[in-house]
């Protein structure tokens, strides 16, 4: 080094990162795509570039330890004659049994029920344990039609329609041989050990036509009880919302693109599909614009992670949430007691996403039988109920900050944004102006 | 039997003379309802079903062993999640007749449209005439005969069960298949990927004699037939496959 050569800073191109650079070292090595579970991780406009204004002069707020915050929400009033009634807005998501063990899906109906709130099967059908520990079961309806049949879908609480999930609008799903055990093979009826695709597209309807029917068929079947709900991925809020109004849902459940995956391509998880945040307010306005807010109810999941979410999401609009990754989380998903084996793996606990593989250290998404030991479903399920009971606490405090008896009540105009693409997308302005982008001139 | 008020109508009647539901008389609902009421098929007698004029999801989720008529044409998912019931349809089907039954037998006398025996998983479909595209789609055990031609992508991802077809097949047979069994007498216009041609062997003939048995046709052989079915080489996933796809 002389004083007339001096070296620069060694710089790391900020378009080929580290993670960018791995990813091409892994395909040219490998030659196929990753997969993976979980949802999208890239960094998107979220709850967080949201701000509740709470009460001043001109609002007053509600007393935190004597005034009453309801947090009730019914589901299905629209058509069904038994719609569901839960204690809180804060549902748990489908996921299947087969992606998951049997004991965490027993968990997550001990958490729920425990919580009086609903929780949801997945692609795979309806187990004995489940059922058996959920009070309110909603029975999802998906294009694999895997363990379909009519006496699951009359001793359901609710049947949700699945069209698309947040993590993969447009895609199907594929559980890998090697969790496809004895009874998972038999549920979906399938030889032991080969790859279960899951079809992206529905077998005998397309278009929102054909879901009339459908939607009829399904009534017919269950004598008009159970609520209907239509399950959409974050790809066209507002046109999916409309289409599945008009078909004649109950329910509209839509998942953003941070919500998870059993196992879909990383390409896929994180490049197609809209943020949670840009969803809703235009699910909201086809509600609106149909006259239908309220009377038809919308359920948003995808990132949901505390009270603070669970409140925003539903000043936005919504009537409830379904949070998936967060009750796993929960339960015991990606915890730092495992990080040896996580390393194992190599990963590292809060990064572990290879759920597809079935080698979860937590025991959750796995059918390893020994793996699957160390969920107790008894203390995992009030672990998730402990958590929903927080989230509530927390949403219930907000609202009452923001001097609402009701978390339903929580509207738009409690909200500002601390970024410019968030204010766009909730529709409400941006902190300290007034200005709500893409709404009015600059 | 034209009552407007069937959901609530004793349908346990000690005169079990034939019942007569006219959908031009009394809603889809009512009927449904009326066959949903029914707790044990012992007694119950022929049921009849006048002027469907292709109304959609007729006796869908039947559970027991009646036998229902229905004069004239339906529209979508007719006997869908049908149990130990027979469904005899005196016209043709729309879309999705049998979707995800479970047992019994549904016969459709007339064509049937796109996915006659969606998903099935047991019981026996027969069509007289011919059947639309995506016939046996991810059919999970379903017994499905076809005395006319089937359609393209017909037992697309079809799992489990077996499709006779005594005519003609078309584009993408079988694409995407797992285990179920393919018999066509006449000619493939093309197989979907990972479907092959396969050997005859007598346990096969005995399944497809057994089959045209239970649907009422005597006018051919089973040697007449040619079975097709999974190479299963893309049962776990393998990148040189990929151009399958």
């Amino acid at each position: 080094m002389s004083y007339h050569n001096p070296p620069t800073t060694p710089r790391k191109s900020a378009t080929f990162d580290e993670y960018a650079m791995s990813e091409i070292r892994r395909a040219a090595a490998t030659g196929i795509y990753d997969i993976r579970g979980s949802g999208a991780k890239r960094k998107v406009p979220h709850f967080d570039d949201l701000l509740f204004l709470g009460a001043s002069i001109s609002r007053y707020p509600l007393e935190g330890y004597r005034e009453k915050c309801d947090t009730s929400v019914v589901l299905g009033t629209r058509f069904a004659k038994k719609p569901i009634e839960l204690k809180i807005p804060i549902t748990v998501a489908g996921m299947s049994f087969g992606s998951l063990s049997g004991p965490a899906k027993e968990a997550l109906g001990r958490g729920a029920t425990l919580s009086g709130t609903s929780t949801t099967t997945g692609d795979g059908g309806m187990t004995e344990e489940e059922r058996g520990h959920s009070k309110q079961l909603v029975y999802q309806y998906l294009p694999s039609r895997y363990g379909m049949n009519p006496r699951d879908l009359r001793r359901a609480d609710a049947i949700e329609i699945v069209v698309g999930q947040g993590a993969k609008p447009g895609g199907g799903g594929m559980l890998l041989g090697q969790k496809i055990s004895d009874r998972v093979a038999e549920m979906r009826t399938l030889p032991k050990g080969i790859d279960q695709r899951s079809a992206c597209r529905h077998p005998d309807w397309t278009g929102p036509d054909d879901l009339e029917i459908k939607i009829l068929e399904i009534r017919e079947i269950t004598d008009w009880e159970k609520p209907i709900y239509v399950k959409v991925g974050g790809a066209r809020p507002y046109y999916d919302t409309a289409l599945a109004v008009k078909a004649g849902a109950d329910v509209v459940v839509l998942d953003g693109m941070q919500g998870g995956t059993a196992a879909t391509q990383e390409v896929f998880i994180e490049h197609v599909g809209q943020p949670t945040l840009a969803c809703i307010r235009p699910a909201v306005k086809a509600l609106q614009d149909l006259g239908m807010h309220r009377k038809v109810q919308l359920i948003v999941s995808g990132g949901i992670r505390n009270g603070a979410d669970v409140a925003k999401a539903l000043a936005l609009g919504a009537d409830a949430v379904s949070v998936g990754t967060a009750a796993l989380i929960a339960l015991g998903d990606n915890d730092p007691r495992w990080e040896d084996e996580y390393q194992k793996l190599g990963t590292t606990a809060g990064a572990y996403d290879d759920w597809h593989e079935g080698k979860d250290p937590a025991g959750i998404t796995t059918q390893d039988v020994e793996l699957m030991k160390r969920v107790d479903p008894i203390a995992a399920g009030r672990r998730l109920a402990n958590y929903l009971k927080v989230m509530t606490l927390e949403a219930q405090t907000i609202a009452r900050a923001c001097g609402k008896n009701h978390l339903h009540n929580l509207e738009p105009e409690d909200l500002c944004a601390l970024s410019i693409e968030a204010a766009a997308m909730a529709g409400v302005p941006l902190a300290g102006t007034s200005w709500v982008p893409g709404k009015g001139p600059f | 039997m034209h009552s407007t008020n069937l959901a609530t109508a004793p349908l346990h009647q000690a005169n079990y003379a034939p019942k007569t539901f006219d959908l031009s008389k009394i809603t889809l609902r009512e009927f449904n309802q009326a066959l949903h009421n029914v707790k044990d098929a012992a007694g119950e007698s022929n049921w009849e079903v006048l002027n469907p004029k292709g109304s959609h999801a007729v006796a869908v989720g039947a559970e027991h062993a009646i036998s229902i008529d229905v004069q004239g044409s339906v529209g979508y998912y007719c006997g869908g999640m049908n149990q130990n019931s027979t469904i005899t349809v005196h016209g043709s089907a729309g879309p999705g007749v049998g979707e995800n039954m479970m047992s019994g037998t549904i016969i459709v006398k007339g064509d049937a449209s796109q996915y006659a025996g969606a998903t099935g998983r047991g019981g026996l479909l027969v069509i007289e005439g011919n059947a639309s595209s995506r016939c046996g789609i991810s059919m999970k055990g379903i017994n499905i005969v076809v005395r006319g031609n089937i359609g393209h992508m017909s037992a697309f991802m079809a799992q489990s069960g077996n499709l006779v077809v005594l005519g003609d097949a078309g584009d993408a047979l079988g694409d995407s298949i797992y285990e179920a069994r393919l018999f066509v007498r006449g000619s493939v216009k093309s197989l979907g990927a990972d479907c092959i041609k396969k050997e005859m062997r007598p346990e096969h003939i005995a399944i497809l004699k057994d089959l045209l048995d239970r649907a009422g046709i005597t006018d051919v052989k089973p040697e007449e037939f040619s079975r097709y079915g999974s190479a299963r080489t893309l049962y776990n996933f393998n990148i040189d496959n990929a151009d399958a796809y």
